[in-house]
Order: structure tokens, then sequence, then C-alpha cells
């Protein structure tokens, strides 16, 4: 906010999203040349990019170390997930034309209540954002206020995700137990399996990360930014300069939430299923690994770094599978060890200093660092 | 040299410190201190190296609570009752003993978050600083000498000039108490000289509160001085009294 030079990132970011908006489904329909189930797995990278984003905000710019994530991006992928059951309607196996063929298989008799409304696209939406915003709010207000921090944060935070999982599995909770949901048939009246509605949810997903990104660039450049950051840096001077630092934590916290709600809730149509696992404690550690190897403190580098390593993992899974494990830990030590602040801090390094936050002697500053 | 002890109307003391206690671990940092500070006043703190004076500070700037005693500020605000950030805001500004700057954010940018202003998420989220409040950060880097250094992270700075950075960090957000825990620490003489004239500028307008082991320093501040040891007040009086007081050279100087 202070210089008026906008960053280069904060440019080219959405301005390649845009384009791979575009590209995307012209190589998809028009073409071919991009089959379908390439354009679902970028899709499905685009939403963990959204996903690091969001850990970013929390982790790179307040010091936050969310270890929870996966619970945020599962509640919204859930919330989806509801609204795609219930537009199955009468196609299901069962042919209840109102409740899920799992219900229908327990025996159940009624929609339980937390079910009503989400066949409408009006309601249910807005729950991806509500639901994972209420939970932030709720866990940020108590943990924040007793001033809870560090590691003490990020283990209650995995508690919080291990103990949704273990409430998601459960067949009484209503949510498919550990089969999940799953055999949807339209989105917006759209099929969910046809190639353009493929190519369309993938474009919508760039241009969502997109937007996310253009409101972190706002958040992270405002005078909230610098408090934020301040935060992370120095807490308790941040208070005795008159911040509210529970305020703010709470502030960046729910909205980091929200963020990963949607990427959830873009993931779900994608895959094609929600279940428990996607709950699971490593999937918010890998999360961190992403922001970590990108270069946290950088929105770029979240997003880079979330692709980056999917991409790597869809290779070795793909022909190596036994080695996965093996590489993601040997990247996060190299990168712990050699390269403190990711990829990001790498091309900094190499003299490209267009990435800037904010002025050029800031930059190098923080390289030295 | 004389006591600087000035006639006032009677009103509240701007900070008002009665029987405070303070215990860790069962060891008495502060045993009932009392202190009164005048509004307008300097007063200067000395004392040996545990005797208490940041504690003091922590428990006036709400940092930690006393188990004992009274703490107001300008006869209302119960500062035991609240947190950091409402005592900030209610004028109350803290400079630490170790230096604390937001070393990533630039020099400039370390005053705009002290400057005076909204401090809740929706006014720095959606408002920029104004022309005005830049115009009052330059002149306040001039006063600092900080200037050359203002796009400069402030990580990058030296000892001394971080501890000129919290002084304008201080003087931006406009407090009418400043709390200055050992301003000089790791300055040379020249910039303990010049900060002795900037604190006494400050004073012609703001009560303050200095903590110091440097005796030079305090005697160019010319200010009554408050001697605490082992948590309380061992003597108070001009330098020269406090130094020729028996107990204080047995405690504090002499040794
Ligand atoms: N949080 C704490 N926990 C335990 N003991 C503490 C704590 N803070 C201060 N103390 C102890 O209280 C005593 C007073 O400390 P304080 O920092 O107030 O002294 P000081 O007068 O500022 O000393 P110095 O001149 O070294 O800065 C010291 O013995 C210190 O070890
Ligand atoms: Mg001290």
């Amino acid at each position: 906010m202070i210089s008026s030079r906008m960053p280069f990132a904060s440019v080219v970011v959405p301005a390649v999203l845009i384009a791979i908006a575009i590209l995307v489904p012209i190589l998809h329909l028009s073409t071919g040349t991009l089959p379908t189930y390439a354009v679902s797995l970028f899709g499905k990278y685009l939403c963990y990019a959204m996903l690091a984003l969001a850990l970013d905000l929390v982790w790179g710019y307040c010091g936050i170390l969310s270890l929870g994530h996966a619970a945020f991006f599962s509640l919204g992928g859930y919330a989806m997930g509801m609204y795609l059951m219930r537009q199955i309607g009468s196609r299901g196996v069962y042919g209840d034309p109102i409740l899920p063929d799992f219900m229908v298989f327990l025996n159940w008799k009624e929609l339980p209540w937390y079910w009503w409304g989400m066949d409408h696209a009006w309601f249910a939406f807005p729950m991806i954002v509500l639901v994972p915003g209420a939970l932030a709010l709720v866990f940020g207000w108590l943990a924040f206020r007793s001033r809870v921090t560090g590691v003490y944060l990020s283990i209650i935070s995995q508690a919080m995700t291990f103990a949704l999982l273990l409430a998601f599995f459960r067949n009484d909770m209503g949510m498919g137990g550990n089969n999940g949901l799953t055999d949807f048939k339209e989105i917006l009246g759209f099929d969910t399996g046809a190639d353009a509605t493929r190519s369309a949810l993938f474009s919508v997903t760039a241009i969502t990360l997109a937007l996310a990104y253009l409101l972190c660039v706002f958040v992270t450049r405002s005078r909230a930014g610098l408090v934020i950051v301040a935060i992370r840096d120095a807490e308790s001077r941040a208070r005795f300069c008159g911040y509210r630092v529970e305020h703010y934590k709470l502030f960046v916290w729910t909205i980091s939430a929200m963020l990963a709600g949607i990427a959830g809730a873009l993931y779900v149509p994608q895959v094609g299923i929600i279940n428990p696992s996607e709950f699971g404690t490593g999937n918010s550690i890998e999360a961190v690994i992403w922001v970590a190897l990108g270069g946290r403190g950088t929105l770029w580098g979240a997003i880079v770094g979330a692709v980056g390593v999917n991409f790597v993992k869809s290779w070795l899974t793909n022909n190596f599978p036994e080695w996965w494990l093996f590489a993601l830990g040997l990247m996060f030590v190299l990168v712990t060890l050699f390269l403190p602040k990711g990829i990001a801090g790498l091309l900094r390094l190499g003299g490209i200093d267009a990435f800037n936050r904010k002025s050029a002697a800031a930059e190098a500053g923080e390289a030295r660092s | 040299m004389s006591a600087v002890s000035v006639d006032r109307p009677a009103r509240d003391p701007i900070l008002y410190l009665d029987g405070i206690s303070v215990t860790f671990d069962g060891f008495k940092a502060l045993n009932a201190l009392s202190l009164l500070l005048e509004p307008g006043e300097m007063r200067a703190i000395i004392g040996p190296n545990g005797a208490g004076k940041t504690t003091m500070m922590d428990v006036i700037t709400g940092k930690t609570r006393p188990q004992k005693g009274t703490a107001r500020f300008k006869g209302n605000l119960d500062l035991t009752r609240h947190d950091e950030a409402t005592i900030a805001r209610a004028g109350i500004g803290r400079k630490f003993q170790k230096p604390t700057v937001f070393e990533n954010h630039t020099v400039f940018d370390n005053l705009v978050l002290a400057i005076a202003g909204p401090r809740d998420v929706f006014s720095t989220l959606f408002r920029s600083i104004k022309p005005r409040q830049i115009e009052r950060i330059d002149a306040v880097l001039e006063t600092v000498r900080l200037t050359a250094a203002r796009d400069r992270p402030a990580g990058d700075l030296s000892h001394g000039q971080k501890q000129w950075l919290e002084i304008g960090m201080l003087l931006v957000q406009e407090p009418e108490l400043l709390l200055v825990d050992e301003p000089v620490a790791g300055m040379t003489d020249l910039e303990t000289e010049a900060t002795a004239d900037l604190l006494r500028e400050i004073n012609k307008t703001r009560s303050v509160m200095v903590v110091e082991h440097d005796m030079t320093f305090v005697r160019a501040l010319n200010v009554k001085v408050t001697v605490l040891h082992e948590g309380s007040v061992l003597a108070e009086g001009s330098l020269d009294q406090v130094q020729s007081n028996e107990r204080v050279i047995e405690v504090y100087l002499g040794r």
C-alpha cells in the first residue's frame, strides 16, 4: 500500500490463471489435445493451490502454523457433496427422490435437518464458506483469546481435524460414513461427467483461484497486512502498539478457512467423491509442505509449491509408487536445509527481484536474513 | 544542580502505583512498590540489575498482573484490569529494553504501524494512511535521524539506530506517557547525548519515565531520580541527593 508500484507477481499470476481458464477448455473441447482426465487432474492441482494459498495466509504471513486446514477444505467439500447428492434425486440405486442411497441403505425414513435446503444451490453454496468459516471463528476465538500460539496451536488444530475425521467416519453422522458422498450426476443442471462440464469446472476453479489470489494480495498489501506480518515477527510489540492481536489473527484465520472451504468445494465435483479420509492429518501436513517448498510468505510461491509438488506426486505415484513418500520427505528436508524460503527464495537469490512485496531494499534484507 | 520539583496545580497524577507486588515462583520481583508521576514530569529510574525496573514497566503496560496493589493511569484507568492493547490505546507507549522493531518491515512501515489512529481490522484493511500522517512520519524520521534509512528493512539497522527507530515509533504513537527502558544501551557518547536532548524535547509535551544505568545520561536529563532495589523504592530525589544516600551507595553505586 505504501509504494504505488504493483508487484510483478500480482499481475502475472491472475493473467496466467485466466489464460489457462480459456486455453484448457479450447485444448480439451475443440482440439481434443487434452484428455478429460488431465483436465480434472489439473483442476485438482488448482484446488490444492488454493488450499496452499489459504494456508500461506495464516502461516506465511501471520505465523500461525495450522495442521488442520484439511478440516476446512473437507467441510467445504462435504457442503458441495451434500448439494451434489441431492441433485441425484430418484436416479439413485434405490430410486428414492429425497433420500440419498446411503440413507435408504441405513433404513432412515427422513432427511436429517442439517440436510435441509442443501438441494438448492442458493442455500448450499453459501454453506461452502459459512460452515468452515463458523468453525474457524469459534476455534480461533477460543484459541487466540487464550493466547494459544506456536506448537500448541498446531497440535490443537491437528486434533480438530482428527476429531472431525472420526465423526465423519460414523454412519449415524449422516454423511455417508467411510464411503462418503459419491455417484454424483449433475451440478447446476449439467451432467458432471460431460466433457463440457469438466472444462467449465476447470475454468471456474482457475478463475476462483485468481480471485482468491487477488483477495490475498489485497489483504497482505493493506495496512492490516503490515499488522499481520508484525504479529508474526513480534507479537507482543504489536500489542504494545495498541493492536488487538487476537482480532487480526481471527480475521486471517477465518478468511483462510473460507478459502480452504471453497477449494474443497471445487475439488469434489472434479474428483467425483468426498470421504472422511480427506480430513486425514496427513493431508494437512502435505499442504504445509507445499507452502514450505514454494516459499511461505509469498502468495505465488504457495501456488507454485502446491502445483509443483502434486505434479511430481502424480508422476511418481504412476511410475514409482513406492517412492512417493520418500521423495516428499527428501524434498522437505532438502528445502528446509538449503532453501528456507523455498522456490520463491531461490528465485530472489538469483537476482529476480520483480516479485517484490515492497521495495528492492526490503527484499535484499529478507534474502540476506 | 538542584532537585527538580516543580509546583503544579493539584490534579491526578499521570501514573499512580501503590503497594504493587509481583511474585514469580515465590521470588518477589516487586515488593510493595509505590511511585507517583505528575503530569508532564520526566522521571529517571535507576537500580541494580534485577531491581524490578522492567517488571514495573510490565505492570504499567498490562503485560504482567500484580498480585497486590493499585496501578492507575490519569486517575481513572485501572492498569491491573486491562490488556496491553487497551493500555497502549489509552496513551501509554513503551520502548523495550532490548530494541524491538518489526525487522522485516521498512523503517517507514514501522512508523506507519505505530502512528496514532484507529487500530481495528476494518480501518487498517480499508483505509490507507493520510498524507498528513506521511508528513508527520517524515518529520519524525528527520528527528530520529533515519531519513536516509527510510525504505530499508528495520532489521538492517545498527543497534543504536533501532533504539532511535523505537523512540520514533513512540513519538508518532503520541502517547501521554512514555516508558523508555534503557534507551542508550549500545550507543556512542554522541548518540547518548543526542538521545538525552531528544527525551528532554519530548518531555516538553509528554510525561516520560526512563530507566537507565548510564549515569552520565541520567545526569544530562537533570530530573528527579527514583532508585529501585529488590522491588521497592530505596530513595528518591535529585541525582546528587541519591548518589550521596548511604543506602544507595551500599546497594548500587558503591559496588
Ligand atoms: N517472567 C519472569 N519469570 C521469573 N522471573 C522473572 C520474570 N521477569 C523478571 N523476573 C525476575 O524478576 C527480577 C526483576 O527483573 P527485572 O527485569 O524487572 O529487573 P531490571 O531492574 O529491569 O533489571 P535489568 O537492569 O537487568 O534490566 C529479576 O530477578 C528477574 O530474574
Ligand atoms: Mg530491565
